[in-house]
């Protein structure tokens, strides 16, 4: 791999580990589903440069969107907040 | 390297979740967190060096530069079964608040661990 | 107290897994298996695309397996959402700006998914990406417009018709062939749109079906118990 796309995997790990961990420890259930759905962003770029653009899409279609209003549908129909 | 680095890091993250949080939601989340982190591995076991993807759109393209193509139609289908898992999770949710009005799991009798 | 023992699992978990992976070169060569499928995919199913050989051709059962998975999901959420109270979905507005977006993109969405599921034997994509991209038009639409609705009936009609052609073209394999989803149809030419045989049928009735039970699975969250 040339260096700067070696550069931007560096990068982008640490903004999976950031997301995740925000996903975990957010009080606000809404900004924790965000989140998840920035992990499945950093996901679908990673599977693209592991040369998997098959799996890039379904995540990017799935991870993102479809998973994301899932969550956001649940956390309307009940509580927003973690005590 | 740094691909499985994350990968395990994921699984951990969301199992550290799964095992220490109340609210369901929360534990949902860390389940769908562990659920990437696995499909990252096996994508992850799957690269070959220089390698492109499995398809071959020209004649110039050859079957040993490329990556292994069983884990990719492994996670395609992978990534599907687990948003039909989660939306069937989230709708028993959804039933469990209308009857008790919380999503706290301590507070929900029968559930304790 | 809890948070140390699970901290304790967690550690012992990540050293196994660090330990075991260590062992696995990063990059190196891939297993046997894999290199079965692409030295041989094109000469026996005629796809360009191994993945899609993969899925529909030589793991056609798993893919069947899969897709009646995705339709007890469906159905299960709307067996256990469902009263008979007469559910209504929560009626908002949205602002001008997404109602005259969504009403230029959702044909143009639709037809994106179309394509990915109809070119899946030529291009990254297939029935599984193509459905989910027309699941997501289909709810920005729910999102914008007040008075969108889709008939249930027709999407079990899409979704049943989906299903059994999936199932009718396996059969015919076995009646004109030797087994289950064997290819009846003359391979033609790699790298054409009408080439790969019953691969491209079965990837569209996939994604329709696909399409059809994300749909449905949407419109059942969406309704409200009020």
């Amino acid at each position: 791999m040339i260096v700067a796309l070696t550069i931007m995997v560096y990068v982008l790990a640490v903004i999976l580990i950031i997301a995740a961990l925000f996903a975990v420890k957010q009080k606000d259930l809404l900004l924790a589903v965000i989140g998840t759905s920035a992990i499945s962003v950093v996901l679908s770029i990673f599977f693209y440069i592991l040369q998997a653009p098959d799996v890039a899409l379904t995540e990017a279609a799935i991870g993102v969107a479809l998973s994301t209003i899932i969550f956001v549908i649940t956390i309307k129909k009940t509580e927003r907040y973690e005590e | 390297m740094i691909f499985y680095i994350s990968g395990i890091l994921l699984i951990l993250i969301g199992m550290y979740a799964v095992l220490t949080k109340k609210n369901i939601i929360k534990i949902i989340i860390g389940l769908s967190i562990v659920d990437s982190g696995i499909n990252l591995l096996l994508i992850a076991i799957g690269y070959v060096n220089d390698g492109t993807a499995p398809i071959f759109s020209n004649e110039t393209l050859k079957a040993v530069d490329m990556v292994d193509p069983v884990p990719q139609a492994l996670v395609l289908t992978a990534i599907v079964i687990g948003l039909g898992v989660t939306a069937v999770a989230l709708a028993l949710v959804i039933r469990l608040y209308d009857h008790h009005k919380t999503l706290n799991i301590n507070k929900i009798r029968k559930l304790k661990w | 107290m809890r948070k140390v023992l699970a901290v304790f699992l967690l550690g012992i978990m990540g050293f196994y897994l660090f330990s075991s992976f260590s062992e696995i070169p990063f990059g190196e060569n891939r297993a046997t298996v894999g290199d079965y499928y692409l030295e041989n995919t094109v000469l026996q199913t005629g796809s360009v695309n191994t993945i899609t050989s993969i899925v529909v051709s030589y793991r056609g059962f798993d893919t069947l397996g899969e897709v009646t998975v995705l339709f007890l999901a469906s159905t299960g959420l709307a067996a256990i959402l469902f009263d008979n109270k007469g559910r209504k979905r929560r009626r908002q507005h949205a602002s001008l700006i997404v109602r005259v977006g969504a009403h230029l993109i959702y044909p143009l969405i639709i037809l994106l998914g179309a394509y990915v599921f109809i070119h899946g034997h030529l291009t990254p994509g297939g029935g599984f990406q193509g459905g989910a991209i027309i699941a997501t038009g289909v709810l920005l639409m729910f999102m914008s417009y007040r008075s969108f609705e889709v008939s249930h009936k027709w999407l079990t009609y899409l979704e049943s018709f989906a299903g059994i052609s999936f199932v009718t073209i396996g059969l015919s394999g076995l009646i004109w062939g030797e087994s289950f989803l064997q290819n009846i149809l003359p391979l033609g030419v790699p790298n054409e749109l009408f080439s790969a045989g019953v691969i491209p049928i079965i990837y569209i009735a996939v994604g329709i079906k696909v399409g059809a039970e994300l749909t449905g699975l949407l419109d059942n969250l969406l309704k409200t118990i009020k």
